[in-house]
């Protein structure tokens, strides 16, 4: 099976000074790779600059076999990427039901909620809320559920977990890997929270300084003790 | 807390501390350079001259109000209009220009106190809009009590003749720049010292500053009553110059005038003020010859208004960072761009 | 009594041309963080194309229209060309450009069509017609209160019921998140910049005939007016700029009445000082501080 995602010798900056030093990696279909790394290990940078927000100076990414060099931010939902920024980006002015609907808005005919709703329940109960009324828990909710309704190929995740209870936290998880295993869906998750990660990734990446400094079966990291105590912390 | 305040403030504006002209001896210098033009160019320019000088008083308290403090006010053309009706009132009472001269600063400072302590609860669009309404608004006062202003008709201004040794225009010319030349040297002393260090540091970082222990709405209150003050004699110095007022010299054109001059001219340096001075007549005058060689009543003054917002919009455009990279020294601002940038 | 329920009506007329172009202020404002100080520069333009089709075709309705599209084509344009290249990181730039966009608009249309007041016709009578034997509003002011109330609800329309308002209002609230989604943010910029200009076109073209008629600077009062409108609704709402336009035309509208025309500029300015010192985040803000 070819890869879903190819990233090559990605390099990028803000201004002059280099934030991710020649990073490659792959996602096959179906797969969720965890990036892991200390803050300012390049982690966000990464996200951003494979869904367009950021200019690579140098690097391929090439997704099911196009390239995505040069094309626009707002393209790449069309190509089969969402992207779920940092701080979850939830539209606070506007309602739940809103939000959704943004999602899938680039669509013709528009899909329907009804899948989402059924995914999140809470979302229906809060339906005619205003984001900035809901709970850190639901604003991740939200956030994912209208990347869903884009039906993308491959979610870009950047810390799902951020100032969630491990509760909440342990939920998403179990959500994603549940879509995983139901619609093949490939995830590209950033996190902080290695453990949580580690728990639901097929492969992990850990980031240091913007390079590469390993990369592994999930489950091959989690055991690497030396790795841990180097680069993750725990 | 005083010394904490110094160290701050000193790293702010440290660029602007390297050597710089004396003050006195530019004065004396465009002194000199003055009586030696009135001498030897032709009454027209002379009377130029003379009207460079009375914009330079306002275009150089403008500049230190916009380029370093930060405050935008479209409201200076109101000001001017202030001053100039005040002395016009004095001279027709009392026919006393010196005084007159004062009452008329006088005046426009207690009207630029009241706006400057509205100024400084606001910000941005909210003070634009504002000083906006000011500058609209004032002249229409005219109509309101036409008893005193004579509505659009305006008053003409009682004045003696000058001494017999010299033309009208020539007066005019030392009268003029005698007001900008001590305008000029007592902004660069201000703005030199602790209150323009103080003055920067509000429009740089209200919060470091006021962590420095600057009180930020009494800097900006100031520097508001001082730039009035020199828009009131720029206003009165007009008066002496058309030796007449009408609310139609003050339209909300004259303020944009003036600030397209100070942004053109390079914000917050009084070099800069002067050619923005230099501008605001040389350029209507060129535009006046255009409109006579075309034979276009209709081309005179709008050509020049095109001119002006044309080169406004270009010149804000090209220089990345609007405003403030047209401040001078650019060094100042080296931070800004980069604080917000994150990964 | 009666003098006071005309000038009720009255107020109300105006109001409701403050309201709208109040609401073209709030529409960019909540796009792009700019006030348009050239707000009332560029509605006078596209009135005084709207009056040169009217008076070359000798149908107002025409002129109406072609005023209209102008302030649209106007305002994607003045997006697309000049305000995209502003530089955001001071608030002062978008007012400075804007305020070199009033001269150069104020100074092509004298060159154009010279300096002088031009009457500009209104398409109803302007007498007031009695109602219950009181002489209270005319079939000029009904005309205003239908156009500026279909343009609200149109555009409430627009921005609630669309994908297109909701890629609007998407984008003028979160434009990084908005891309990320697929809306195409630049577009929905000139989009709102060209609606808030034919908006804006709508109320130039309503209120010349009420005042002396077409001339380059015909608007500055009236966009002060407006601006302390949408000042008073907070800027950041719609409902407050309608709201706030209605208010600030009634106080108008008895001052003028009762304590003579010329005293309203000033009434303007003080209203504008009271609003923007005493409520400083206008009637119905939720959050925000004056600085923005």
């Amino acid at each position: 099976m070819s890869a879903l995602l190819e990233v090559d010798g990605l390099t990028v900056g803000y201004g002059a000074a280099p934030v991710l030093h020649d990073v490659s990696l792959t996602v096959e279909p179906g797969q969720i790779v965890a990036v892991l790394g200390a803050n300012g290990a390049g982690k966000t940078t990464l996200l951003r600059a494979l869904s367009g927000l950021l200019p690579p100076t140098r690097g391929r990414v090439v997704f099911d076999g196009a390239d995505l060099r040069g094309i626009r931010v707002e393209r790449m939902v069309r190509h089969g990427i969402a992207h779920v920024p940092e701080g979850r980006g939830v539209v606070t002015e506007l309602t739940v039901d809103e939000n959704l609907r943004l999602g899938g808005l680039w669509r013709k005919p528009q899909p329907s909620l009804a899948p989402i709703y059924e995914l999140f329940p809470r979302l229906a109960e809060r339906r005619g809320h205003l984001g900035h009324q809901l709970s850190g828990g639901e604003r991740q909710m939200l956030a994912l559920g209208r990347a869903l309704a884009a039906q993308p190929r491959l979610l870009l995740l950047d810390e799902p977990s951020l100032g969630l209870a491990p509760r909440v936290t342990a939920q998403i998880m179990a959500l994603l890997r549940d879509l995983r295993d139901r619609t093949g869906l490939a995830v590209l998750l950033v996190e902080q929270n290695v453990r949580s990660a580690l728990s639901i990734a097929d492969q992990g990446i850990v980031l240091s300084l913007g390079r590469i400094a390993a990369r592994d079966d999930a489950a091959a990291l989690a055991d690497d003790a030396d790795l841990r105590h180097a680069y993750l912390g725990f | 807390m005083t010394a904490l305040k110094d160290r701050v403030t000193a790293r702010m504006v440290a660029p602007a501390s390297r050597r710089r002209l004396n003050p006195y001896l530019v004065v004396a210098v465009g002194a000199a350079l003055v009586v030696a033009l009135t001498y030897t160019l032709p009454p027209f320019r002379t009377y130029q001259l003379a009207t460079i000088g009375a914009y330079l008083c306002v275009t150089a308290g403008l500049t230190v109000l916009t380029g370093l403090n930060g405050q935008l006010s479209l409201g200076h053309g109101a000001l001017m209009a202030t001053g100039a009706y005040t002395l016009a009132l004095w001279q027709n009472k009392f026919n006393l220009l010196a005084v007159g001269i004062v009452v008329a600063m006088l005046v426009t400072t207690a009207a630029g106190l009241i706006i400057g302590l509205a100024a400084a609860r606001l910000r941005g669009p909210y003070l634009a809009g504002l000083t906006l309404a000011v500058a609209v608004v004032v002249p229409s006062i005219t109509s309101t009590f036409d008893e005193t202003f004579n509505s659009d008709q305006g008053l003409s201004v009682v004045l003696n003749p000058p001494p017999e040794s010299m033309t009208v225009e020539q007066w005019q010319a030392w009268l003029c720049w005698a007001g900008a030349l001590v305008t000029v040297l007592a902004l660069a002393l201000i703005t030199r010292g602790r209150f323009g260090r103080d003055m920067r540091a509000v429009r740089d970082d209200e919060t470091a500053a006021k962590l420095a222990g600057i009180s930020i709405a009494r800097t900006q209150v100031w520097t508001f009553v001082i730039s009035a003050a020199c828009a009131g004699l720029g206003g009165a110095l007009f008066a002496v110059l058309a030796q007449s007022v009408s609310p139609g010299a003050f339209p909300l054109t004259l303020s944009l005038f003036l600030l397209m001059a100070i942004v053109i001219g390079g914000l917050g340096r009084l070099s800069g003020a002067l050619i923005g001075a230099f501008l605001l007549v040389a350029l209507p005058a060129l535009a006046h010859e255009i409109g006579e060689a075309s034979g276009s009543q209709r081309l005179e003054g709008n050509l020049a208004l095109t001119f002006f917002g044309v080169v406004l919009v270009v010149v804000m455009l090209a220089a990345p960072g609007g405003l403030a990279s047209l401040r001078v020294p650019r060094s100042w601002r080296p931070s800004h761009t980069t604080r917000k940038k994150k990964h | 009594m009666d003098r006071f329920l005309f000038l009720t009506f009255d107020g109300l007329s105006r109001g409701a041309v403050y309201a709208a172009f109040a609401l073209a202020l709030v529409l960019i404002w909540r796009a792009t963080r700019i006030v348009n100080f050239a707000q009332g520069a560029m509605a006078v333009a596209t009135a005084y194309v709207g009056y040169s089709v009217a008076d070359a075709t000798g149908s107002y309705w025409l002129g109406f229209a072609v005023a209209v599209l102008a302030g649209l084509l106007l305002g994607a344009g003045v997006e697309r060309v000049v305000m995209r290249f502003v530089d955001h990181s001071s608030p002062l730039n978008g007012v400075v450009v804007a305020l070199g966009l009033v001269l150069i608009i104020q100074g092509v249309l004298g060159m154009i069509y010279g300096n002088e007041f031009r009457p500009a016709e209104a398409p109803f009578s302007r007498d007031a017609f009695n109602i219950g034997g009181v002489a209270l509003l005319s079939r000029y002011d009904v005309f205003v209160f239908a156009a500026v109330g279909a343009v609200v609800v149109l555009l409430t329309l627009l921005f609630t019921r669309t994908p297109t308002g909701l890629r609007m209002r998407a984008a003028a609230f979160a434009p990084d998140v908005s891309r990320l989604l697929g809306v195409p943010v630049g577009g929905m910029l000139t989009l709102g910049w060209a609606l808030a200009a034919a908006v804006g076109s709508l109320a130039g073209m309503l209120v010349i005939p009420t005042e002396l008629g077409l001339h380059p600077t015909a608007m500055d009062v009236l966009f002060i007016s407006a601006f302390t409108a949408a000042v008073l609704g907070g800027l950041d709402s719609p409902i407050g700029a309608v709201i706030g336009g209605l208010i600030v035309g009634l106080v108008l509208s008895y001052i003028s009445g009762y304590l003579g025309a010329t005293v309203a500029p000033m009434a303007v300015l003080a209203l504008l000082v009271v609003v923007l010192l005493g409520r400083p985040d206008g009637l119905f803000a939720r959050s925000k501080a004056r600085t923005a």
